[in-house]
């Protein structure tokens, strides 16, 4: 399982923990969020912009 | 005052005192001004006096823009970090989330309770409203930060002008389609602010709503259930305002209906002024590209600033919306507003004047040098603004 960083306001997805709130899951692979996923925190980053980091 | 300090690796010790750290304290003592009204009748016993307030933010903010000028304070990114972490910031949006109460339920006591002619109705729920639209302000700044806490008491300001909706719409749809002609919150060259009031209102409300229900379906939930953010912010509203209507009987239906709409307005005006005609272009991949500092006007005046947390500082907050208000920046060639919001507004409020003042200054920003395939165009004023600027030009086909 792995992270996913927002480049522009440091939000994670990790997708171990999934994100409750909006609606994904513990386990949600970053690859299967919608081709629209824009991050959650700061909504102008979109899903292609996230950078894997380790964890 | 408080200096913030680092060594950096290259630059050596950069430090930054904020000047305008007690002077922030304005946002909290801001409720002062629509209550000034009321203790000039108490003073005066003319119903006169009620006008105080609106007179002060619309005709006195602006030549106490124009008067007192920009301002210098600029803090280094470096110490951003810095600033963000001073708890001493955040404490005070916290303490202005109850002054929008205690306003709105002052002047309805007012209202309530003395024999005052229509006309006095009328200012002082305009003035309310004027202030609940900073109350949306307070919930805008709270509402992009990452806390539980603040994200909740950006729910419960909200309250205060039964705008719930609000920070839904505007983080996940304004932020991400801003300067496109699909955004409802970003006008178009053109378009007056009366016909853009008609597009945003509902088609903020509509965002929201779509937004908010994608999430609740994901969580398998109805969008009638108790999780949505929205519905949460709507039945505070309706225990404030329902709690106003029962104590203080009908007159409080003109009077919150007024109220409401004018704190929608301002919200309405601001996003009428803050993206004006500004468009960004289509990648090759069929995204927009990522919103630049010259897709937003600003104004970096001093006054307006203190009142309204740094929004105008707006290309800042677009490239950074989780950013705290203390920390946001002014940079050199950004899109400049001629004055402060609150100037603007009155600007925006006579089409023709803004027109006059504004599309020059649009047409003449360096990205777009009077070419008006890169500006946001109102579809019905097309044509005239191609005959007028477009330098035998024709538009493109139209829709």
């Amino acid at each position: 399982m792995a992270t996913f960083k927002c480049p522009g306001c440091d939000y994670l997805f990790v997708e171990e923990r999934g994100d409750d709130h909006e609606g994904y899951p513990p386990g949600t692979a970053f690859e299967s969020l919608p081709k629209e996923f824009t991050c959650p925190d700061c909504g102008v980053r979109y899903k292609e912009d996230f950078e894997q980091v380790e964890d | 005052m408080k200096t913030y300090s680092m060594e950096h690796p290259e630059l050596g010790i950069i430090s930054y005192t904020d000047k305008k750290r007690y002077l922030w304290l304005a946002s909290f003592f801001m409720p002062l001004f629509p209550m000034m009204g009321v203790f000039a009748y108490y003073a005066s016993g003319s119903e006169w006096a009620l006008g105080i307030p609106l007179f002060f933010s619309y005709v006195v903010i602006p030549f106490l823009d124009w008067g007192l000028g920009s301002d210098e304070n600029n803090p280094p990114e470096e110490l951003v970090p810095q600033l963000e972490a001073d708890s001493y910031y955040r404490i005070l949006t916290y303490v202005t989330v109850p002054m929008h109460f205690v306003v709105l339920i002052a002047i309805a006591w007012f209202v309530g309770t003395h024999e005052l002619t229509i006309w006095s109705v009328i200012a002082l729920a305009i003035t309310a409203g004027s202030y609940s639209g900073l109350g949306i302000n307070t919930g805008h700044e709270l509402g992009h930060k990452k806390t539980e806490l603040e994200r909740w008491l950006a729910k419960v300001v909200l309250a205060v002008p039964t705008y719930g909706h609000f920070c839904i719409e505007h983080n996940r749809g304004h932020h991400t389609h801003v300067a496109t002609a699909e955004d409802p919150a970003s006008s178009r060259m053109g378009e007056s602010i009366y016909k853009f009031l008609l597009r945003e209102i509902p088609g903020a409300w509509r965002r929201g709503w779509a937004v908010e229900r994608e999430r609740l379906a994901r969580k398998g939930k109805s969008p009638w259930s108790l999780e949505n953010d929205i519905l949460q912010s709507y039945a505070i509203s309706a225990v404030l305002q329902g709690g106003l209507l029962f104590v203080f009987g009908w007159i409080m239906v003109p009077f919150l209906a007024i109220h409401n709409f004018w704190a929608w307005y301002q919200l309405t005006s601001a996003n009428y002024i803050e993206h004006y005609g500004l468009l960004r272009q289509k990648e090759e991949s069929g995204r927009y590209e990522r919103c630049q500092p010259h897709h937003s006007w600003n104004a970096n005046y001093i006054f307006s600033n203190l009142v309204l947390f740094h929004l105008e500082r707006h290309s800042d907050h677009h490239a950074n919306p989780t950013r705290r208000y203390q920390s946001l920046r002014n940079f050199e060639n950004l899109p400049e507003l001629p004055n402060g919001y609150y100037g603007m507004y009155i600007l925006a409020y006579i089409p023709w004047l803004w027109y006059k003042v504004m599309d020059k200054r649009l047409l003449e920003l360096p990205h777009i040098n009077g070419d008006l395939s890169r500006v946001n165009i109102d579809p019905d004023a097309r044509e005239s603004i191609y005959q007028r600027y477009g330098q035998g030009q024709m538009p493109a086909a139209a829709g």
